[in-house]
């Protein structure tokens, strides 16, 4: 109890991370409830149930789902590899996982872009079946896949790493096929991992804007997301409009990072019980 | 770690465990998968923004990337990176000395706060800005008169980016302030040490891989947000552009194997990154981890 007074520097410390959380953060996030209380509640709805806004919502939830969905399976044979097994360069692919990350976003989304356009590497593979990427619905979904792909990853390795393998061994010997001693022994520890990281990917997907904006292609009504729909209602001036969708949005978002957020905790509680 | 159960060497330590490890047909197929994965979305990807950049040759590629536009994108996003980086680990320090060292009511709350930017779309990052300091808003217009731009000019990039990297160096720091423990500060303090000199002496030295960790992480997010400053820039070529500002301005123009030229820059600058990441990252985490195991020996 005492040894805490021993330490300096409480009130220094104290003071200058609210001053500064309030003026970097609060203050500007203030903004957006400010605007959105003022533009009133008829036209917050007017806004927000628009057709447009509808249709952007729509693709917004439909994109980041598959994209999660994706990332979700592929994620774990990608964390299993990197955990489990043993190959060359594994701590550089390891290091690459992080890629999306680290790559700006406007950089991401040319990439992909030329990529899956009609003469990309990629898109004239599609071309020939009439699968369109580039400039459609399919495009957000690889751009959300990118951007959303190390977070299953990274939420699951720790898990796989601390997992017993005497689980497993166990259910061999009580006569558990491999198949078995999985579905009914491993994935259940890991699922709750599997789904944080879902919704974490999700979760970023939702907010995404600087690789869709490219191969999205950006058509009001098909390919338009709602961070695509808030830029487009800024650039025409719109700022009530831009606030009410936005406050959505953020809202969305703080829903999703609470259910990350208790997912990781019952990852935790799993593996120490 | 599998060398505890006394299967090293194998480069397969598990397949001869009874139940764990999968048949070889398996292995070879999650294998598969996983660069089959990885090999689409990460080194394709990779490969294609250095072939395109070259697309049309090595004279083209030095004079996009040494054009007057380019060089003034390279100057404004290494300044918002020298202002963001300094600040934001500054205040990361103060707020993990803060929450490793006192117990005060509202902690958790507080930590959740410092968060927060980590969970608002860039696009929503950016418009904070615009709404709080535009020129249609009262704080706007007071600046206006006073000859202060701050939206859609530099001043805002630098805000947008102070804010996207806010909580990077704060949660980074946090754990390696918890793991490193205070014994050394209270001696230093007991010793008869002033503040300045325990931080500067005992606390600074116990902390600098999350330093050097949170530096790194905050310094590539500053040069590589683009969502947040797109929205405060106003796009005013060669004034404002950052430099993935300055990709997009060249890929809307058709200038393509100039903003891949440009975005090969910024792919080369995240590959150093997560090189660094990798690096340092693994210091830290043995950091955080020994602390654990330290307490364990010293009560036996």
């Amino acid at each position: 109890m005492k040894r805490v007074h021993a330490i300096p520097g409480f009130g220094l410390t104290l003071g200058i991370t609210v001053a500064y959380l309030s003026v970097i953060v609060l203050i500007p996030l203030s903004t957006i409830f400010f605007k959105t209380a003022a533009i009133g509640i008829h036209e917050f709805f007017a806004v927000v149930a628009a057709p447009r806004t509808l249709a952007a919502c729509r693709l917004s939830f439909f994109a980041a789902t598959i994209a999660a969905i994706i990332n979700s399976a592929f994620g774990v044979a990608v964390a299993w590899t990197l955990v489990r097994y043993d190959f060359p360069m594994r701590g550089a692919i390891d290091a690459m996982v992080d890629l999306p990350f680290a790559l700006p976003t406007s950089v991401a989304g040319i990439i992909l872009t030329a990529l899956y356009a009609g003469n990309g590497w990629i898109g004239r593979w599609l071309t020939p079946f009439g699968v369109k990427v580039a400039f459609a619905p399919a495009g957000v979904v690889v751009a959300l896949t990118f951007v959303g792909l190390p977070f299953v990853v990274r939420t699951l390795q720790p898990v796989l790493e601390d997992l017993d393998p005497e689980l497993e061994e166990a259910a061999a010997t009580l006569g558990a096929s491999r198949l078995q001693a999985f579905t009914r022994v491993t994935l259940p520890a890991l699922l709750p991992a599997i789904l944080a990281g879902f919704t974490l990917a999700f979760a970023r997907a939702i907010g995404e804007y600087g690789s869709v904006v490219f191969i999205s292609g950006n058509l009001p009504m098909r390919t338009e997301v709602l961070p695509l729909l808030i830029m487009s209602k800024l650039e025409q001036f719109d700022y009530a409009g831009a606030a009410a969708i936005a406050m959505v949005t953020l809202l969305i978002s703080a829903v999703l990072l609470f259910a990350a957020n208790v997912l990781q905790r019952w990852s935790a509680r799993r593996l120490t019980a | 770690m599998f060398e505890n159960f006394g299967f090293t060497g194998a480069n397969a330590p598990h397949s001869r465990r009874v139940g764990v490890g999968e048949p070889p047909g398996v292995r070879r197929a999650l294998l598969a998968i996983t660069f089959a994965f990885l090999g689409l979305f990460l080194f394709l990807p990779l490969a294609a923004v250095f072939t395109e950049a070259f697309a049309k040759g090595l004279g083209v590629y030095l004079a996009a990337i040494s054009s007057q536009e380019a060089r003034a994108a390279i100057r404004l996003t290494l300044t918002t990176a020298a202002i963001a980086v300094p600040l934001n680990v500054g205040f990361g320090l103060a707020a993990a000395w803060l929450v490793a060292r006192f117990e005060f009511p509202g902690k958790q709350f507080l930590a959740t706060l410092i968060d927060l930017p980590f969970s608002v779309s860039p696009v929503i990052s950016g418009m904070l800005f615009v709404l709080l300091l535009g020129v249609r808003t009262p704080m706007g217009e007071w600046l206006a008169d006073h000859g202060l731009r701050i939206i859609f000019a530099e001043p805002g990039i630098v805000l947008a980016t102070i804010f996207v990297t806010f909580p990077i160096a704060a949660r980074e720091l946090i754990p390696v302030m918890q793991a490193s423990g205070q014994d050394e500060e209270e001696a230093a303090i007991v010793l008869g040490a002033s503040g300045f000199q325990m931080f500067t002496r005992v606390t600074l030295p116990n902390v600098r891989w999350g330093v050097v960790y949170g530096v790194v992480l905050c310094a590539a997010r500053a040069m590589g947000e683009f969502g947040a400053v797109s929205v405060v820039s106003g796009h005013i070529r060669g004034a404002t552009n950052t430099m993935p500002l300055y990709v997009e301005i060249l890929y809307n123009d058709y200038e393509f194997s100039a903003a891949f030229a440009v975005a090969s820059l910024l792919a080369l600058l995240s590959i150093v990154t997560l090189t660094l990441k990798h690096a340092v990252g693994r210091r830290v985490a043995s950091q955080i981890k020994h602390a654990g195991e330290e307490l364990p020996r010293l009560a036996a």
